[in-house]
């Protein structure tokens, strides 16, 4: 919603990227959501990482299905295009996108509603074919908008506002998309901009599916005492495990990252993340020991954050099919059929 | 029954057993002898194991639809042979494998039997129990050969050229024609009175199904992007596209491709990666049938909405739910005409024949891009999946795409401000921009409220406004979409009016009305919305005959909700079989009208 229009403001002392831009021109119309909303730290983080990659505005796409998170793309970059599509099915637009014009950035920005209940199966097969996206979820384990119900992300004891504690068995967006082959799969916290931003960063430059799952407090719905969702809670018990720098191609990489904790890893398009592992025996390449770690530290209350899982080695949805470099949407008319003469001959066995 | 060129073969055997090359062999070789042919394939919704049938309508008049009747049958599968018995024609014939004593059988005397040991001939000829059951059908063909007068010249060309690249086959093959030929030769008086005689009536023309037609279609159209999830009877749409596509859309070099398919998760997912990959600019559709279009509804009522082009292609089969998946009906018209919640009305084009599925096809993306909007192509069963003699397709060298009202970044730069929903033109469309093309482009899309500038409202007035816009649009569409064909035999107060499919029926049933001295005037809409030409025809006729293929005369209420038809004079004839509708059907239906005092 635009009732109160932003002024548009810069102070000369900004920062500017290479592309002389400053934050200010990454920024949306103003947010709708409740004040103190987790989503609006997001889209701030949003902000900052694209501002910092110098992306082209209007090379970026911004994607999302329904919800309170599916409302941000509203908020950053105006002059992205965007897509706020139907509940649940941003993946199915974006693959489409994707498949039309290879040359553009996709942040898709979801919630738990709309990837692990009613979009859940486009959220599996995005996975599947690789998609070459940065796919958020704000994760708050409510439904926002229709007002507290439990989303399929909410913890087993964790309490509503009013009513039972919920039972059933939560879906882990990180586990999920780890069985299921994605290739950069993060966990953050909205509070937590200094570690979320190199992480989206990251997840952008990723050739290939990369999910990024915030824990975004709903300060309406699922804020208060017995959440495990709450602002308390996740400053509580959630913890780093392996944070990374993210090192612009212009950049060099300081000696520092060659230490034992430190590990650098190139990216297909020449950029490179470094990984600063706070546990020092933690592989975050390795499928098996992320999906023991998720799992121990799940059990043991535990909301582990950072660069989960990377394999940057996978062929991303278009090499694995064979398509042109040139975005399909771009290739002239003339080449795309055999003209009349073939058609004549081609018909032959047809008669 | 002594008659030249006018004859129904039908087939009777096991699905899974290889008989459909048998009986494309025996199809074409008909056609190559210069004689119109109707190919009719009946077939289960299963793998293996179940009676399927093909049937050869022999016209040598030409006519395109199902035949009412059956000359000659060849009744291969034990499980039918009681029904497949009943259904000849008095006067025709019926063969069977007489391989086995069959003291049980029904008899008839008023048709011939023939019995060829058609499996005992194979397995004392061939080895393996594979091949014994192929042959058997080959052999069948050798016997329909003889007793119609089959050139075998041309069997023989035609196994030439199927097995090019494997010359034992042809020996074989040949082997199990001479086997059924000699047989049926020398033990029946050949040819039959009823039989085939070669013309020069088919020069120039093809035979093909409507989904490889469409496939072609979209190749031609330069589509780029098709997802889909496979779904009888649509899915040898895709697979056509796919064989195109591979065969022209392949760098030799590099090995890359100028295309993409996608196999969707569902329905749901291929309808949102055609609008995903129309909104960045690529020509995108997907081909699917009724219970894909009730999975796509709510994002087909998004690019109503939202003005995003789509293609689909909806392959219409018999419902409701499950309904029967290889039979064909016309049932998905009003389903897709108002597809998705809210007030939403969709741009439908009705194809006859696989020739309109070539050519509709780049109208579809034409359509689909100038208007912005999604545009669904409404085939059947019958087109899309059984073989057509049509005129042999063309190419106009100078067409070129209609990619509608799109702005450039050359157009961008000189402007102040972009606003995606502005009516600058008056016709109702407005123009878009895609994206990465220029930072003025920018808009947001959205299936939310919002303003005549893109911007998100809840506003009364500022909503009403873009809806009531969408309503011109209508309008201008009406005058787009391709209209109608009309024929009028004389000056007289009733008519057929119909669509799709039931055009070749319709066509031979006003030949036969006019042998009886019923002359009736024609009308077959191509296009939902209906165009001018259709109210103005339907305003000249007192009686006007609906004649469609669904139980609830679809195509009856979209007349009178699209353009106000009078419904009293609009007199539904409904096939609903699922079978395909024939002409005498209709022809029946417009009689008993007459008698019951209806105007002729």
């Amino acid at each position: 919603m635009t009732y109160i229009a932003k002024p548009k403001i810069s102070h000369p002392s900004l920062p500017k990227n290479q592309l002389g831009l400053t934050t200010r021109d990454y920024e949306g119309v103003v947010s709708t959501l409740c004040a103190g909303c987790g989503h609006d730290s997001v889209t701030a983080a949003l902000i900052q990482a694209v501002f910092e990659l110098d992306i082209e505005p209007h090379m970026l796409a911004k994607m999302s299905g329904i919800g309170c998170s599916s409302k941000t793309p509203a908020y950053f970059v105006s002059q992205a295009h965007g897509f706020n599509s139907v509940h649940g099915r941003m993946p199915s637009v974006t693959t489409g996108a994707y498949a039309a014009n290879r040359d553009m950035t996709y942040v898709g920005v979801s919630g738990d509603g709309d990837s692990l209940s009613i979009g859940v199966g486009q959220f599996v097969h995005a996975i599947r074919r690789n998609l070459n996206m940065c796919y958020l979820i704000e994760n708050n384990g409510v439904y926002g908008l229709t007002k507290g119900q439990f989303s399929a992300s909410a913890d087993i004891g964790s309490k509503p506002k009013k009513g039972l504690p919920n039972q059933q068995e939560p879906i882990d967006p990180a586990s999920a998309a780890l069985a299921l082959g994605a290739t950069y799969i993060a966990r953050s916290f909205s509070g937590d901009k200094e570690q979320l931003v190199p992480l989206i960063k990251g997840a952008i430059m990723h050739s290939g599916f990369s999910l990024v799952d915030v824990i975004s407090p709903c300060v309406t719905f699922n804020d208060h005492e017995g959440s495990t969702k709450s602002y308390a809670h996740t400053r509580e018990f959630y913890k780093h495990v392996a944070n990374i720098d993210y090192i612009h191609p212009s950049e060099e990489i300081k000696a520092s990252y060659a230490e034992g904790d430190a590990m650098p890893i190139h990216l297909h398009g020449g950029d490179t993340i470094v990984l600063r592992k706070v546990d020092r025996a933690y592989d975050p390449t390795s499928r098996a020991e992320a999906f023991k770690l998720l799992r121990e530290r799940y059990n043991a209350g535990e909301i582990t954050t950072g660069l989960l899982y990377v394999n940057d080695e996978r062929a991303e949805m278009h090499e694995l099919m064979h398509n042109i470099d040139t975005p399909l949407a771009q290739l002239p008319y003339e080449g795309l059929h055999p003209g009349s003469d073939e058609l004549r001959k081609l018909q032959s066995r047809y008669r | 029954m002594a008659s030249i060129n006018d004859v129904v073969i039908k087939i009777g055997t096991v699905n899974g057993t290889g008989s459909a090359s048998a009986n494309g062999l025996l199809r074409k070789a008909i056609f190559r002898m210069g004689v119109p042919v109707v190919g009719k394939n009946y077939f289960p919704s299963n793998i293996q194991g179940l009676p399927t049938w093909y049937e050869i309508r022999v016209t040598g008049d030409g006519y395109s639809c199902r035949s009412d009747r059956v000359d000659m049958m060849v009744a291969m599968n034990a499980q039918t042979y009681a029904r497949d018995l009943a259904e000849v024609e008095p006067g025709g014939c019926l063969i069977y494998d007489s391989t086995w004593p069959r003291s049980r059988l029904l008899n008839r005397d008023d048709i011939t039997i023939i019995g060829i040991p058609l499996s005992k001939m194979c397995n004392e000829h061939f080895d393996g129990a594979r091949a014994r059951i192929l042959m058997k059908n080959i052999a069948y063909v050798g016997a329909i050969a003889a007793l119609l007068d089959v050139d075998l010249e041309i069997i023989k060309s035609l196994l030439e050229e199927t097995f090019s690249t494997k010359q034992h086959l042809i020996a074989s093959n040949m082997e199990a024609i001479h086997l059924g030929y000699d047989h049926a030769s020398q033990n029946f008086p050949c040819p039959l009175p009823a039989r085939v005689e070669k013309m020069d009536a088919t020069k120039g023309h093809i035979v093909i199904d409507g989904n490889t037609a469409a496939g072609l279609g979209c190749m031609y159209a330069g589509a780029t992007v098709g997802a889909w999830y496979p779904i009888t009877p649509s899915t040898s749409l895709m697979d056509a596209f796919r064989t195109f596509c591979s065969r022209y859309r392949v760098d030799p070099e590099t090995g890359k491709r100028t295309y993409c398919i996608i196999q969707a998760e569902d329905e749901l997912a291929a309808i949102g990666m055609v609008l995903g990959a129309s909104w960045n600019g690529a020509r995108s559709f997907t081909p699917t049938s009724g219970p894909g279009i009730s999975l796509m509804s709510e994002f087909i009522g998004f690019a109503y909405y939202a003005e995003i082009p789509a293609v689909i292609f909806d392959v219409q089969r018999t419902g409701p739910s499950t309904g029967m998946p290889t039979r064909t009906q016309q049932c998905d018209l009003i389903s897709c005409a108002y597809a998705s919640h809210g007030d939403t009305k969709h741009v439908l084009l009705f194809p006859a024949d696989p020739a309109e599925c070539f050519y509709m096809s780049p109208q579809a993306f034409d359509l689909a891009e100038r208007l912005q909007t999604p545009v669904m192509v409404l085939t059947d069963l019958d087109i899309g999946m059984n073989d057509w003699m049509i005129p042999e397709l063309e190419w106009d060298e100078s067409y070129v795409p209609d990619r509608g009202k799109v702005y450039d970044a050359e157009d961008l730069e000189k402007m102040e401000k972009f606003y995606r929903y502005l009516d600058v033109d008056g016709d109702g469309i407005t123009y878009r921009t895609l994206p990465g093309v220029h930072p003025k482009g920018a808009y947001f899309t959205r299936g939310s409220g919002h303003t005549k500038l893109g911007a998100y409202t809840e506003d009364s007035a500022e909503y009403q406004e873009v809806v009531d816009r969408l309503l011109v649009k209508w309008e201008t569409t009406r005058t787009m979409v391709p209209d109608a064909e009309i024929r009028y035999s004389k000056f007289n107060k009733a008519a057929i009016l119909t669509l799709g499919s039931c055009d070749g029926a319709c066509k031979e049933a006003l030949d036969r009305l006019e042998q009886q001295k019923v002359g009736l005037n024609y009308c077959r809409v191509k296009a939902f919305p209906f165009t001018a030409a259709v109210r103005e025809f339907i305003d000249q006729h007192e009686v006007v005959y609906v004649v469609e293929q669904n139980r609830d005369a679809q195509l009856r209420t979209l007349l009178i909700n699209d353009i106000e038809a009078d419904q009293k004079k609009l007199v539904p004839l409904l096939h609903y079989d699922g079978m395909p509708i024939n002409a005498g059907s209709v022809v029946a239906g417009v009689l008993e009208e007459i008698a019951k005092g209806r105007a002729a």
